[in-house]
């Protein structure tokens, strides 16, 4: 009995201690614990419903908390404005939020990536036909992918102007050398066996790459894909801290922070999350699909 | 091709050939070659991308612009500018402002501002690399330690799994780093400036990447490991101290250059709008002058930054795993 009741004694303590430097402390820390315990409840029960159920709670709580937290306090608006001003603010200036996320999702960050993917999987295939190439190209498209390409920015604006050319740019040279990387490497995975059983077939390269060797590659390839699409949106805005046109997500957010309207920054950044976790779920989801066959997607 | 010089080299033998042979077979020779193209290319993309300004200082350079217009001459493709004026092509690669600095311009520049300028004159490379190289190292020790601590609660408590392991995923999918200017700015709003909100970010990106890489690590000894340990009735501490953390040190290593590597790139970007110091505020100042070889310059110290970083951790990675008996690849 007094193994289950200890976490509520200490629970009790903390909040009463809370009490007493601050009763609106006490409060916050009241609605935290509460919501952890309920956390931990649900958690040790399990069932499927526990997998979403658990991390929305979290997730709600810790919005709750921060809005408890700046109104109780009276957090001044340019530290951290309330999360409903931020959603007051994006519902009041939808027209806005679109045309930015229309000139930085769609015309830089998506064009960027899709040029890069491209690029990426030709020179892949180009660099495994020829091993000696190959073993170039892979240590310096590793080093390459470690770099702080980001860093590039400011000389593709110089070179393609402030529109959304110099952040497909930016994002093109993000994702290629992922993508390069990662194909190579996933071309090399087809067995020797499966490549013999494929010569007895008298299959030519093309039938062998196609139904062999990509199929075998997919994991590899869409692991860079997926890396790939995070870098993309972040490149796109990041490369218009260095100059763009009057629109664009970048070009809002720093020029939000210059007039303190923080709601509208963080009114951005939410929009941006959304748009980036959309599109990681949609490649994920397309891997799902494709590699089907994989021991990580069996269920 | 490299193929058929192999088939034929052991055959031929002789020392001389020897040695052609493991240059071929490794990987000095193609990564040398490779490289050797880049430069090439490199060379090659100054004459079209820098023929125009050079075109315009014909007067200086002793030659005469051939349409003499400088109009016209926007007007034109770089092509055919190449084509009319060949006098110009030497000097592509010495322009004092190019769209594209040759790359001996770019050494030239950081040996003057990395060899021949004091470590701690503002106006030298390793003055600004080390700004950000301890804002990187400081955000990056921070975030290690948070995360692994993070990631020793995610295993041992079912609830924190739950709740938190979703959200770390789904963070790593956004573009934090693009808020990272902002927090600069709140955070010297509120009188927080220099080393502490550039090692923040740089803890905060480093920070996912080995929760995830951790849970994964401290996760990978399998049932039958477990179970042994159960048998010898150690405690939870024990199992983590003798088997989760000896067996994540892989997962570890991994991640911990992903981390890095995203702890560099936060700092320069958290940089941006500090415009004082380190290399973010150099690569800012030299787009806001057209300094393109000052920006060149910053930008290859960061490569060699992050492989300075990405390389130490892989020497450690290299030293522990052998010591532990684990075959470092």
């Amino acid at each position: 009995m007094t193994a289950v009741r200890a976490p509520y004694a200490l629970a009790a303590l903390v909040v009463a201690l809370g009490a007493l430097i601050d009763t609106r402390l006490a409060l916050v820390l009241a609605g935290w614990l509460a919501a952890w315990g309920a956390n931990a409840w649900i958690a040790q029960q399990g069932g499927p419903a526990a997998r979403w159920l658990v991390p929305a709670i979290f997730g709600i709580t810790l919005i709750a908390i921060w809005e408890a937290v700046v109104q109780l306090f009276n957090v001044p608006f340019v530290i951290l404005p309330p999360p409903s001003a931020v959603a007051d603010r994006i519902a009041a200036s939808t027209d806005l939020l679109y045309a930015d996320f229309m000139q930085t999702f769609v015309k830089g960050a998506l064009s960027g990536y899709a040029m890069g993917v491209v690029a990426g999987f030709a020179v892949a295939l180009v660099a495994d036909r020829f091993d000696f190439l190959r073993r170039g190209l892979l240590p310096v498209g590793n080093m390459m992918a470690a770099l702080p390409i980001v860093g590039t920015a400011p000389i593709f604006v110089m070179w393609f102007g402030s529109n959304w050319e110099s952040k497909a740019a930016v994002v093109f040279t993000m994702v290629f050398f992922p993508v390069l990387v990662n194909t190579v490497q996933g071309l090399k995975e087809a067995t020797a066996q499966q490549r013999d059983l494929m010569a007895t077939y008298a299959a030519s390269y093309g039938q062998t790459l196609w139904r062999l060797r990509l199929p075998a590659a997919m994991p590899f390839i869409f692991n860079g894909l997926k890396i790939g699409s995070t870098l993309a949106l972040i490149g796109a805005i990041v490369a218009e801290f260095f100059g763009s046109p009057i629109v664009g997500m970048g070009f809002r957010i720093s020029t939000s922070v210059g007039t303190l309207a923080l709601d509208m920054v963080w009114a951005e950044i939410a929009i941006a999350a959304l748009a980036g976790s959309l599109f990681y779920g949609a490649v994920a989801l397309t891997e799902r699909a494709v590699t089907f066959w994989h021991p990580s997607q069996r269920r | 091709m490299a193929d058929a010089a192999l088939g034929h080299a052991p055959r031929a033998g002789g020392a001389g050939t020897g040695l052609l042979r493991r240059a071929l077979a490794g990987t000095t020779l193609p990564v040398l070659t490779v490289i050797a193209a880049i430069l090439a290319l490199w060379y090659a993309a100054c004459i079209p991308m820098n023929i125009h300004g050079t075109v315009n200082m014909a007067r200086a350079h002793g030659f005469e612009a051939v349409p003499a217009s400088r109009g016209e001459r926007r007007n034109m493709g770089a092509f055919e500018l190449v084509a009319l004026n060949p006098a110009a092509i030497p000097h592509v690669w010495s322009a004092e402002k190019p769209r594209l600095p040759a790359p001996h311009q770019v050494g030239a520049e950081i040996w003057r501002t990395v060899a021949l300028t004091a470590p701690n004159d503002p106006r030298g490379l390793i003055y600004h690399a080390w700004v950000t190289l301890s804002a990187t190292a400081l955000g990056f020790l921070i975030g290690m330690g948070l995360g692994i601590l993070l990631a020793i609660g995610i295993v041992h408590n079912r609830a924190m799994d739950l709740s938190v392991m979703p959200w770390a995923i789904a963070s790593q999918t956004i573009p934090i780093l693009a808020i990272a200017p902002m927090v600069i700015v709140v955070l010297a709003s509120v009188g927080l400036t220099g080393l502490l909100p550039k090692a923040l970010i740089a803890a905060y990106l480093s920070f996912f990447p080995v929760v995830v890489g951790m849970v994964k690590g401290l996760r990978s000894p399998d049932a039958m490991q477990l179970d042994l340990l159960r048998t010898y009735s150690a405690s939870p501490m024990q199992v983590l101290l003798r088997l989760r953390l000896p067996a994540s040190m892989p997962y570890l290593f991994t991640s911990l250059k992903i981390g890095a590597a995203a702890s560099l790139v936060g700092t320069i970007v958290g940089e941006l709008p500090t415009g004082g110091a380190g290399l973010g505020a150099r690569l800012l100042a030299g787009s806001y002058f057209g300094q393109t070889i000052q920006i060149w310059s910053a930008l290859f110290v960061a490569a060699f930054l992050a492989a300075l970083l990405v390389g130490a951790i892989g020497a450690v990675q290299g030293a522990t795993l052998r010591r532990m008996g684990m075959a470092a690849r």
